[in-house]
């Protein structure tokens, strides 16, 4: 008898369907990867073998969970099933965790509910837990509130909660989407470890082929509420034989064709700069304190280059971008556009800001909403002395340049979807006609289908235009593709620098050769 | 946890001594000599100038707001112009009413908002729900001095459960006293009750919708168990905050319904002293309220952080 059993399962929440007969299995000890794109079901599923399916969700089918028939149990009895045979991590470490109770209680919590044992044990239990997730107690004491911990030490207390009374299924759903990709690599060896370890059934839900390719059994791959093909791993990514299957290995990996001219003489100079904040007081009397985000970072940008800088969360490229904006003053050092300082005078330098703009990650949160699309593009003409003739027929160009149509200009933006949103973003950037476009994790947010589809739009934008662009992002297998040359930051500092082949085939500094091989691999390389 | 509460401490000192400050300037620019109020248009200039020296106006202003400070640090609040009795003795008494009648209210407040809210936010969209949303909608919307007179009607003159109005006074006994105070309680309570419970809905529901109760209820909480554990702490946040603000409210705030109720409160106190150009107890009520206000934002502060420990960090 498998330990998960889903047959023909149907879901629609208000009536609208959002799982159609999906059917999938998984055996004790087994590692099942389930991959989709956003909206393709694959969240509903793992809620649905929980029951914990949203308002206003009916489900239909058969869910059979190690002999209980998981559609047919009261609330009662699923309330004892779940932490105890079945454990899920979600997504989000930052929010999964009460923000306001110290991670020991919050682990024992897990097992006073189900079982009858006293606080002192309970807790006793929960650190045994911790440390088999790796933060022993010495270290991590269970006094330990979540703010006091890094997005990766939460998601093993997420993880340890799961699993403290060894469930017979856990389930994570992107359990690592939202981490740096050295701390996704020791997560997702903790999980495959645990799930050995205890014989567990590990249910693994990505949007990312690779991470799933590198541990799981089986994998099933998912579309529009649908199971579209299943096999195991790694044989079936060579026989693949629906075309949304295939489609997606070919988009996970995509290289767009870049074909434009780069010249010698250097677009964008950044020159020792050195970037503090200032921290709150160590007192009343103490002195003021700083933080050095950018410790003296130098490069140039040569005009039609495509520059990759890439960097795990705090290092600092979020910073330094601002500063190539103008956005804020830098302590020390300079940056030249063409030759004229970015800054000047405690302001942005109006001249050189015209000559540059960005594209930001959130396709959701990066426009007013009030606005119709045309005046959203239209934004940037307020750095023209004087407004353009033709703004409309300027609106309309740039949506064309991006594959929209200029009707478009009369629609507001909640009508997009997330992959035109970011198309629209980049007709923003494009309409003052600049020539260099910075991509701060431009397409992290977005599906590997529609980041393929960007990724050769912005190739072929910079070809036709001749664009310099400086992508930033976490994502190397991203910057691999798309970029001439790449930077590594770690800590505030550029620690490595070189063509992108040569940085990605030899890395010189270990930070970069821990990255490297922290990226997770599909298996045709 | 000490030091947030060290450092709090020193910020309520700051204020207070800022608040001072601005209460005096503030009165001394007001116009009206106190002393030609008190004696008559017919005062003769030498008359009026041993009366002010009698009631320390004549020193600089530096003097007289450190004798006034001082003053106050040693209970000694001066003398009425008016009455010619202690400051200290008229706002003492006064105090007795208004200090009670503000946390009866604010009890009776906390008391309908807090299930109410808790309930409605519990079954959103139910029956419950709806009545709750109504008539909390209702409570803010009335006015309490109107909703006061009603019941002044009802339980005064047609029931005769309680007298319309004065205050039986603590040497009567708890019960008497408490019982006069109940009608302007509830008067006072009504609104803020609304407030409060829809404050509390709002924050729950907000709370209920985090990732962490999702969480939680799959570690094999109930709904209710996910509610009580996890969410309710967390959703305590801004209604503290709105308990403050409403307990300055109903310190200094009671006059209409002290009015409506004939009692002798602290409101009507300073009401009565502006009318009569009675500027040292104005000074001394408006402090008096001040430090009232500023202690409890010390305490709700404090509550803060004893909620939530990542403000014990901050601030």
């Amino acid at each position: 008898m498998s330990l998960l059993r889903v047959e023909n399962l149907d879901v629609s929440i208000h009536g609208t369907p959002v799982l159609k007969g999906v059917s999938l299995a998984l055996e004790a000890g087994e590692i099942l990867g389930v991959i989709g794109e956003s909206g393709s079901g694959k969240s509903m599923t793992a809620l649905a073998i929980l029951q914990l399916l949203p308002e206003g969700a009916r489900a239909a089918g058969r869910i059979a969970l190690s002999g209980h028939d998981m559609l047919a149990l009261d609330e009662a009895a699923l309330c004892g099933l779940r932490g105890n045979e079945v454990g899920m991590v979600f997504q989000e470490p930052m929010t999964a965790l009460n923000p306001i109770q110290t991670i020991g209680a919050q682990v024992a919590e897990t097992i006073r509910i189900h079982e009858d044992v006293s606080r002192k044990e309970a807790l006793a239990r929960a650190a045994q837990a911790l440390r088999r997730c790796e933060l022993p107690q010495e270290r991590f004491p269970l006094s330990r509130y979540p703010h006091e911990l890094s997005g990766g030490q939460r998601q093993r207390v997420v993880i340890a909660m799961a699993i403290a009374l060894q469930p017979k299924l856990l389930i994570a759903d992107e359990p690592t989407t939202a981490l740096d990709v050295t701390t996704q690599a020791e997560i997702l060896t903790l999980l495959k470890r645990l799930a050995r370890e205890d014989g567990m059934g590990l249910m693994l839900i990505s949007h990312d082929l690779a991470v799933v390719a590198d541990m799981a059994d089986r994998i099933v791959i998912m579309r529009q509420g649908e199971v579209v093909e299943s096999g195991a791993c790694p044989a079936i990514f060579g026989q693949l034989t629906h075309p949304y299957s295939k489609a997606l290995l070919a988009a996970s990996d995509h290289q767009p064709e870049r074909a434009g001219h780069v010249f010698e003489a250097p677009l964008l100079q950044v020159k020792n700069v050195v970037r503090d904040y200032a921290l709150p007081r160590a007192g009343l009397f103490g002195g003021a304190r700083k933080f050095r985000a950018v410790k003296g970072v130098s490069f140039d940008i040569r005009r039609g280059e495509s520059l990759g800088l890439v960097g795990e969360s705090g290092c600092g490229k979020s910073t330094l971008t601002r500063a190539v904006l103008g956005l804020e003053e830098v302590q020390g050092g300079e940056i030249l556009l063409d030759g004229a300082p970015v800054f000047s005078g405690k302001r942005p330098n109006r001249a050189v800001r015209r000559k540059m703009h960005v594209v930001f990650q959130d396709p959701y949160g990066s426009f007013n909403p009030r606005w119709k699309v045309g005046r959203l593009v239209a934004e940037p003409f307020h750095l023209l002395d004087d407004a353009p003739e033709g703004r409309a027929a300027a609106i309309a160009e740039a949506l064309e340049k991006v594959g929209l149509s200029g009707e478009d200009a009369e629609k507001y933006i909640h009508e997009f979807s997330g992959g035109q949103r970011q198309r629209i973003a980049i007709a923003r950037a494009l309409i003052i006609k600049p020539e260099l476009i910075i991509l701060d994790e431009a397409v992290s947010a977005l599906d590997v289908s529609i980041r393929a589809q960007i990724l050769d739009l912005l190739a072929d934008l910079g070809t036709r235009f001749g664009l310099t662009y400086l992508f930033i992002s976490h994502d190397l297998s991203v910057v691999r593709n798309v970029t001439d040359r790449c930077l590594v930051m770690q800590a505030g500092e550029i620690v490595e620098e070189g063509a992108t082949e040569d940085v990605f085939e030899r890395p010189r500094h270990d930070y970069t050769k821990q990255l490297i091989a922290a990226v997770p691999q599909l298996p045709s390389k | 946890m000490l030091r947030f509460v060290a450092r709090r401490l020193v910020s309520l000192l700051v204020s207070l001594a800022v608040a001072s400050c601005v209460i005096f300037v503030f009165v001394e620019v007001v116009p009206g000599d106190p002393a030609a109020y008190m004696l008559g248009l017919n005062a003769q200039e030498d008359t009026l100038n041993a009366l002010r020296e009698q009631l320390g106006l004549n020193g600089t202003l530096l003097e007289r707001y450190l004798n006034w400070v001082g003053g106050m640090l040693r209970g000694d609040f001066g003398t009425s112009y008016t009455y010619r009795t202690p400051v200290s003795e008229m706002i003492g008494e006064r105090m007795w009413i208004s200090l009670p009648l503000a946390i009866y209210a604010l009890t009776l407040s906390t008391l309908i908002a807090f299930p109410a809210g808790i309930w409605a936010a519990s079954q959103r969209g139910s029956l419950v729900d709806v009545l709750v949303m109504g008539f909390t909608q209702l409570g803010v919307a009335i006015p309490n001095f109107w909703f006061a007179m009603l019941m002044v009607l009802l339980f005064a003159i047609n029931l005769r459960w309680f007298s319309a109005g004065g205050f039986a006074g603590w040497e009567a006994g708890f019960g008497p006293a408490l019982k006069s105070l109940t009608l302007p309680a509830i008067a006072l309570a009504l609104p803020q009750a609304s407030i409060l419970a829809r404050v509390m809905r709002s924050s729950l529901l907000d709370t209920l919708g985090e990732d962490y109760i999702r969480t939680a209820r799959a570690k094999g909480l109930s709904r209710r168990q996910a509610l009580w554990r996890h969410a309710l702490r967390n959703a305590l946040i801004p209604v503290l905050t709105i308990i403050g603000l409403q307990f300055s409210f109903l310190m200094a705030g009671a006059i209409i319904i002290e009015n409506v109720f004939y009692l002798p409160g602290l409101g009507r106190l300073v009401f009565q002293s502006i009318a009569a150009r009675d500027l040292i107890v104005v000074e001394s009520v408006v402090m008096l309220l001040v430090f009232a206000v500023i202690v409890v934002n010390f305490l709700v502060d404090v509550a803060y952080a004893l909620v939530d420990p990542r403000l014990r960090v901050r601030a």
